[in-house]
């Protein structure tokens, strides 16, 4: 299924990822899934949250730069070769995968996927809701 | 050595007859021949006849760097294309540089006032000259690439970089005189400490440095890595490119080829005369110039002039080193850079604000510009790739307009300082 999910800018510096987390705390905003991708001078946090909206309004209240994005957020079994099953559908169709991470469900067996194509309208129809 | 004694050690009384005499020519070819001038006079009520001394040289309109703009690239040419010969150009505020053609007899005349400047700083024809200004639209190189060959000195035109080469050329051919930005020469020294080159034992013994600001502190840092006398020398596109003037072995001030040149201190804020001694902004008018002359130019050069006679024999005019700028230009590496230009590289770049802080820095003697950039909603994406390829067409662009490299940094948005009313754009931690 398609899901929000929010972006932000922040320097490479000590204290950044700080100042993103006590924005969403102060907010009582829950982060699901987390992932940071990393340049010579910033880096691109990309989150899951509780409440994408009220967690986007949050960070910009704190003056960050925040981008909110269709992903596609996709439960996979937790077992070996669980991964491929789930995506082998994508690359059968031709889908390239933008940038990708994975959470654990609390539910036993299961994990979550959360991922980024160019066209996720497409995905969700190959993937099935 | 005085390369052409008859005018540069002329008695002043003479000199200044010379002066009105070339003055009242030069107001009254531009009369003729540039609309932009006829006008600016005509506005004034002024005609050829109406310069009857030096002192009238102030009722003169000025020119400044936007009326080169306004005019490009040859509204203010006084002569037809078929008789200029050369073309050099500098980088301008907005993109468009400032054309500066030269007739041939400008060439001429440039030849000779660097010849001049050449011998004042002590250079002569048993010399070999290694020229590290950059060749090309730049007047540096070829500025003194034919003052050179014309004092008959050996010339070698190694232009800018390749710093292991100079330094192989410099030994194996014997330079004495290295031509090249004072920041250069000392990029040099330590390329030569790194490569365990002791530059005492070849036969180096002068440097003619300038294109960027330095200092006296410099002038002992480099005197002291180098086996060299360092000397001044001054120039600008619009006037000519080097050879305007140059320090003598005395190094009290730069000599004005007055002959040429007609200097004078004004008051940046109100365009005043200021009288000899009084530090204010430089303005020159080009005497003798055929294909671009210039009347009452704004340098926006900080100096003062000093009028007593050199114990070199020179009656020349002395202008002080340049102390500042009337405005916010920076010389990187040579390179004139507007705050304004960068602003408007980012404007062009869809989606970027042009909240920036232009950060120049000098390691290893080397100016250094990294511009800093905020990043806004319309431009941020949640994909590395994208924000990597912006960092790379900013840079880019910056590069094709600046002409020389920057570093960009892309920041969070309100990290750049919001001041009331002008926000502080330019860092500068060189120390010169």
């Amino acid at each position: 299924m398609k899901a929000k999910q929010v972006s932000i800018f922040a320097e490479n510096k000590p204290g950044r990822l700080v100042a993103i987390l006590e924005a969403l705390r102060a907010y009582d905003i829950n982060i699901r899934a987390l992932s940071i991708s990393e340049g010579a001078d910033f880096g691109i946090a990309r989150m899951i949250l509780s409440d994408p909206d009220k967690g986007a309004q949050a960070l910009r209240e704190a003056g960050f730069t925040v981008r909110e994005t269709t992903v596609i957020q996709k439960e996979m079994p937790d077992r070996p070769g669980g991964l491929l099953e789930t995506v082998a559908p994508l690359a059968e169709a031709g889908i390239n995968i933008e940038y990708f991470y994975a959470f654990l469900e609390p539910t036993p067996g299961k994990a979550t996927i959360v991922f980024k194509v160019s066209d996720p309208d497409r995905a969700e129809e190959v993937l099935g809701k | 050595m005085i390369w052409n004694p008859q005018y540069e050690t002329m008695p002043r009384p003479q000199l200044e007859k010379l002066q009105l005499e070339r003055l009242q020519a030069l107001v009254a070819r531009v009369y003729e021949k540039v609309p932009f001038y006829r006008q600016a006079l005509q506005e004034r009520d002024l005609t050829p006849e109406s310069i009857k001394s030096l002192a009238d040289l102030s009722r003169l309109p000025f020119t400044v760097k936007q009326d080169f703009r306004d005019n490009y690239p040859l509204g203010l040419v006084a002569v037809p294309m078929d008789q200029v010969c050369r073309v050099h150009a500098s980088s301008g505020t907005t993109g468009k540089p400032v054309v500066a053609p030269y007739t041939a007899n400008d060439l001429r005349m440039w030849t000779e006032v660097m010849a001049r400047s050449l011998t004042c700083a002590g250079m002569g024809k048993d010399d070999v000259m290694q020229n590290a200004y950059g060749y090309g639209l730049f007047t540096g190189g070829l500025g003194f690439h034919y003052g050179g060959e014309r004092v008959g000195a050996t010339v070698i035109p190694t232009s800018t970089g390749n710093t292991k080469r100079q330094l192989m050329l410099l030994q194996d051919l014997g330079t004495t005189v290295i031509t090249c930005t004072p920041s250069y020469s000392l990029i040099l020294a330590e390329a030569a400490l790194e490569m365990g080159v002791d530059l005492r034992l070849s036969k180096l013994r002068l440097g003619i440095m300038g294109a960027e600001p330095w200092s006296e502190q410099m002038r002992a840092e480099i005197e002291a890595k180098l086996p060299i006398q360092a000397i001044d020398i001054y120039g600008l596109t619009e006037v000519v490119g080097p050879g305007v003037s140059v320090e003598c072995p005395h190094k009290c001030g730069m000599h004005i080829f007055e002959d040429h040149f007609l200097p004078e201190i004004v008051d940046p804020a109100t365009g005043e005369p200021l009288p000899y001694g009084q530090v204010g902004e430089l303005v020159i008018t080009t005497l003798t110039k055929e294909a671009l002359p210039v009347i009452r130019f704004r340098t926006r050069d900080i100096a003062s002039l000093n009028p007593e006679p050199c114990e070199c024999g020179r009656t020349l005019v002395r202008m002080s080193r340049i102390a500042g700028r009337t405005d916010d230009m920076l010389i990187i590496r040579g390179v004139n850079v507007f705050p304004s230009q960068i602003e408007s590289v980012l404007l062009e770049v869809e989606g970027v604000e042009p909240h920036y802080l232009i950060i120049v820095d000098r390691e290893r003697h080397l100016d250094d510009l990294e511009i800093w950039v905020e990043v806004s909603e319309a431009v941020f994406s949640d994909e590395m790739r994208k924000m990597e390829a912006l960092q790379q067409k900013v840079k880019q662009e910056m590069e094709g307009t600046l002409g020389i490299g920057a570093r960009i940094k892309l920041v969070e948005p309100r990290s750049l300082a919001r001041t009331e009313g002008k926000a502080k754009r330019v860092v500068d931690r060189r120390e010169l």
